[in-house]
């Protein structure tokens, strides 16, 4: 299981895997607002989205899991 | 046995180092004989050794770990130390310290860099009295490495550990490089954490090239191999003159990697990330960028490259990390390279498109403010010649710490797109007009920050800049690499002194 996390402190813009999705290595598993900028957060490795642990328009800090990927 | 005849003996005997079971535990490393290493760097009949019989005496301590001397590299001439780890495991005794000491001091005469190739597992305790201490110990390879740096390159290597005391070697070298896997740093071993502070952790977390390389900072390029870690090396002082005076060697001029034109590579929306790398390649000599610190701070690219054959360092925010946003170890990252090129004649390239430092309780905590401020002493102390274009913005802080209009660059140039403000129209608006939005019912608010958001676009628009002779020169992205070519060539002559004193209060 590899947890994907926040690379700064945002709000969580989007989710654009759903859970279940399969996804390849670089793949956004959230797109964070910070700094009036969308920061996507790529996915660590391949898989598939285990769990997403965040809710659109949630505040997150740097180093928060958003989501797992198995 | 005649003297001649001793002579060549022990040549031979102390050239082939320690006993032949260090040898073979090298091996299963993947390590090289100090010699070999030395072998695949230099030219061919170029080394010229000090010291080989240092403490020959003692058939136990050949050259007393360390070689010594001058060589060339491509023509070049350089100074050399090198640890060899098959005798008492490449430690520094009475006289591997003496040896250091005095080809640090040829090399400041002689104006030549010195490389340093590390694989030692730090001071002979045996020897302390000899080596630790006094005014030729230890220490004074640390107050020579300080005296020097600035005048010829420092280039450290490390193939193996550089622990306890020796890892400030490293620390005060202008470059590291660090093999995967063998290489090592850090002040307490982890068998020392583990008895004086009760920590448990293995080596390669404690101090490893991995760790360095991407958390610490301390490393510059994380090598594969001890192949790789003698090429990149070599590359980095392509980029070097010999000494501070020096100009770095020029090349053949050629056409950019990028296929893609610049304009097309950065997006309108100010909030879209894009990978910078493709603007670098775009506007840079093909196959030339070579990058610092890859893997650390990676919101922030510095590196070397050449513009039509002459060597320039760039700094560029990167929108596809961490939207291009300044942070403490960016700033501390930006900061040392821009002291790098500075030192050593290096003309700067600003690459702008940057948000602003990064806000928030977390990098307060971390001191966003004096990093940040450590960035801007470093861009206004630099007086080799500077350009900063602003690709897409630059806003608040952001614009001081990539050589904004203040900071003395002998041309700031926007994009026609670019956007240099204190912040940009969403953050502004709300700023201004929060109570008044506020105030206004649900319904007309967004017609009203549309209207307000208009006016401040307005306000701030990149030909009222230039109007305002703000900026310089507004130029298309696509005649980008030929003005960057003029103005570079019409600053080579550059030669300013930026104060007189004995030195600035740092903010660290």
């Amino acid at each position: 299981m590899t947890p994907v996390t926040a690379p700064m402190t945002g709000i969580v813009y989007q989710l654009p895997a759903a859970v279940g999705t399969t996804v390849s290595e670089g793949d956004s598993i959230a797109i964070l607002e910070s700094m009036k900028m969308h920061v996507p957060v790529p996915a660590p490795k391949a898989g598939r989205v285990k769990e997403i642990r965040v809710q659109e328009g949630e505040f997150v800090e740097e180093g928060a899991i958003l989501a797992l990927i198995e | 046995m005649g003297q001649t005849e001793r002579l060549w003996a022990e040549v031979e005997r102390i050239s082939a180092g320690g006993p032949r079971q260090y040898h073979e535990k090298l091996r299963q490393q993947g390590k090289m004989f100090v010699r070999e290493r030395l072998a695949k760097l230099l030219d061919p009949g170029s080394f010229v050794e000090d010291g080989l019989l240092a403490r020959c005496e003692d058939p136990g301590l050949p050259a007393d770990a360390v070689v010594t001397g001058i060589g060339r590299i491509n023509g070049r001439t350089v100074c050399i130390m090198a640890s060899d780890a098959t005798v008492k495991a490449g430690t520094w005794g009475a006289r591997t310290v003496e040896k250091i000491v005095r080809i640090q001091e040829q090399a400041l005469k002689f104006n030549v860099p010195l490389l340093y190739l590390v694989d030692s597992a730090g001071g002979r305790i045996t020897d302390q009295v000899e080596m630790f201490p006094g005014r030729r110990h230890a220490g004074r390879i640390f107050y020579n490495q300080v005296k020097m740096s600035g005048r010829v390159p420092q280039v450290c290597v490390l193939f193996g550990p550089s622990p306890a005391g020796a890892a400030y070697l490293p620390a005060l070298s202008d470059v590291v490089i660090m093999v995967d896997g063998n290489a090592s740093a850090y002040l307490g071993s982890p068998r020392m954490a583990e008895m004086v502070i009760g920590e448990k952790v293995d080596h390669e977390t404690m101090g490893g090239a991995r760790m360095h390389c991407t958390v610490s900072g301390l490393g510059d390029f994380l090598a594969a191999s001890e192949d790789e870690a003698i090429e990149l090396m070599k590359r980095y002082l392509s980029y070097m003159p010999d000494n501070w005076m020096g100009v770095p060697p020029a090349e053949p001029p050629q056409e950019p990697d990028g296929t893609v034109p610049l304009s097309s590579v950065v997006p309108p929306d100010q909030n879209t990330p894009f990978n910078m790398y493709r603007f670098i390649d775009g506007l840079v000599d093909g196959g030339s960028f070579f990058e610092i610190k890859k893997e650390y701070a990676p919101e922030l690219i510095t590196g070397f490259a050449r513009l039509n054959g002459r060597v320039i360092g760039i700094v560029a925010n990167q929108p596809a990390v961490k939207g291009g946003v300044l942070f403490v170890d960016s700033a501390d990252k930006g900061a040392r390279f821009i002291w790098l090129c500075n030192a050593y004649n290096i003309p700067l390239l600003f690459l702008a498109d940057v948000p602003g430092f990064m806000i928030g309780s977390r990098v307060e905590r971390q001191g966003i403010i004096r990093h940040g401020a450590k960035m801007i002493c470093a861009v206004s102390e630099a007086t080799v010649p500077k350009i900063s274009v602003i690709v897409r913005k630059a806003y608040g802080a952001g614009l001081y710490a990539m050589a904004g209009p203040a900071f003395e660059p002998d041309a700031c140039i926007a994009l026609p797109r670019a956007q240099i403000a204190i912040m940009g129209p969403e953050a502004a608006v709300n700023a201004v007009y929060y109570n008044k939005i506020q105030e206004l019912p649900q319904d007309e608010r967004p017609s009203f920050v549309a209207a307000k958001r208009a006016e401040y676009a307005a306000d701030i628009d990149i030909f009222r800049l230039a109007s305002e002779l703000i900026v310089d020169a507004v130029v298309d992205p696509d005649q980008l690499r030929a003005e960057l070519i003029r103005r570079f060539a019409a600053a080579a002559g550059k030669a300013v002194t930026f104060t007189e004193r004995r030195c600035p209060v740092y903010p660290v």
